[in-house]
């Protein structure tokens, strides 16, 4: 029998404001749930609204609930292996207005 | 649930075009025969069918709203919409609307919304899908076989969430 050290699992976060003027409508939250199921990190999308709400990141379902309209702030999480670049890459596909207006 | 709270199913979904069993077997099929009786119900205009049924089954083929659970909900804005309006439809036998998980549909909420007003469609998407994604409302929508019964379905969900 061995001891080994625990590594902490690498997580990482990022704020993100959608800025497309139709907001995160099906289309959009398929793109998200698309890219995000590429990672093998978990995804979590959290809005604040009075209480926190949060979901998976890779249920367009669920994606969709947030109703998050231009304006909205959201907070991408990501735990996993690849969470740094899950982060990136799904922040950039918000940031960029999912290539809409 | 995130915040739709001023927004209910019978806000939006038109009661007298609620169809309890579609004729319809296929994708295209279903999204006209759910327009034409929004149109037969008087919620939107007989001439704005045509244009509706392309609009929305253009988006389909962009990317199916079959995101699983045998659940679906095609939609679709035009700018000469007045108003947001919806209709249920329902399935027994199920129908290949190109699910995501590749299992038949049984329940549709078709959605159609002004072009002016996004955040409105997007708390209506909201209201449809936190139920759909609830069991036990799948399980009784798709067991409702009358438009009352699939109404008062509905009306249970708004006054429930009724705070």
């Amino acid at each position: 029998m061995s001891f080994k050290a625990i590594t902490p699992m690498p997580t990482a976060e990022r704020e993100v404001i959608i800025a497309n003027s139709l907001g995160l409508h099906a289309r959009p939250a398929m793109q998200f749930v698309d890219l995000a199921s590429t990672f093998s990190s978990r995804v979590i999308v959290q809005k604040q609204c009075g209480e926190c709400y949060e979901v998976d990141g890779k249920s367009v379902m669920q994606m969709i609930t947030l109703e998050a309209g231009v304006g909205t702030k959201l907070k991408i999480r990501a735990d996993g292996e690849d969470a740094d670049a899950a982060v990136r890459q799904l922040a950039e596909l918000v940031e960029n207005k999912f290539g809409e207006e | 649930m995130g915040s739709s709270k001023d927004v209910k199913f019978c806000d939006f979904v038109v009661k007298e075009a609620i169809i309890p069993e579609l004729e319809a077997r296929d994708r295209a099929g279903v999204i006209r025969e759910m327009i034409d009786s929004l149109a037969k119900a008087g919620a939107i205009e007989a001439d704005l069918v045509e244009d509706l049924c392309s609009e929305v089954t253009k988006r389909e083929m962009k990317g199916t709203t079959g995101f699983g659970k045998g659940v679906a909900v095609p939609h679709g804005k035009h700018p000469r919409l007045q108003k947001m309006v919806a209709v249920v439809g329902r399935s027994s036998s199920g129908v290949d609307f190109a699910a995501l998980d590749k299992q038949p549909v049984y329940s549709f909420f078709l959605l159609l919304s002004p072009v002016s007003d996004p955040e409105r469609h997007l708390a209506a998407m909201n209201v449809i899908f936190s139920n759909l994604q609830v069991d036990m409302f799948r399980k009784f929508l798709r067991q409702s076989d009358t438009k009352q019964k699939i109404w008062e379905l509905l009306e249970e969900v708004d006054q429930s969430s009724r705070v």
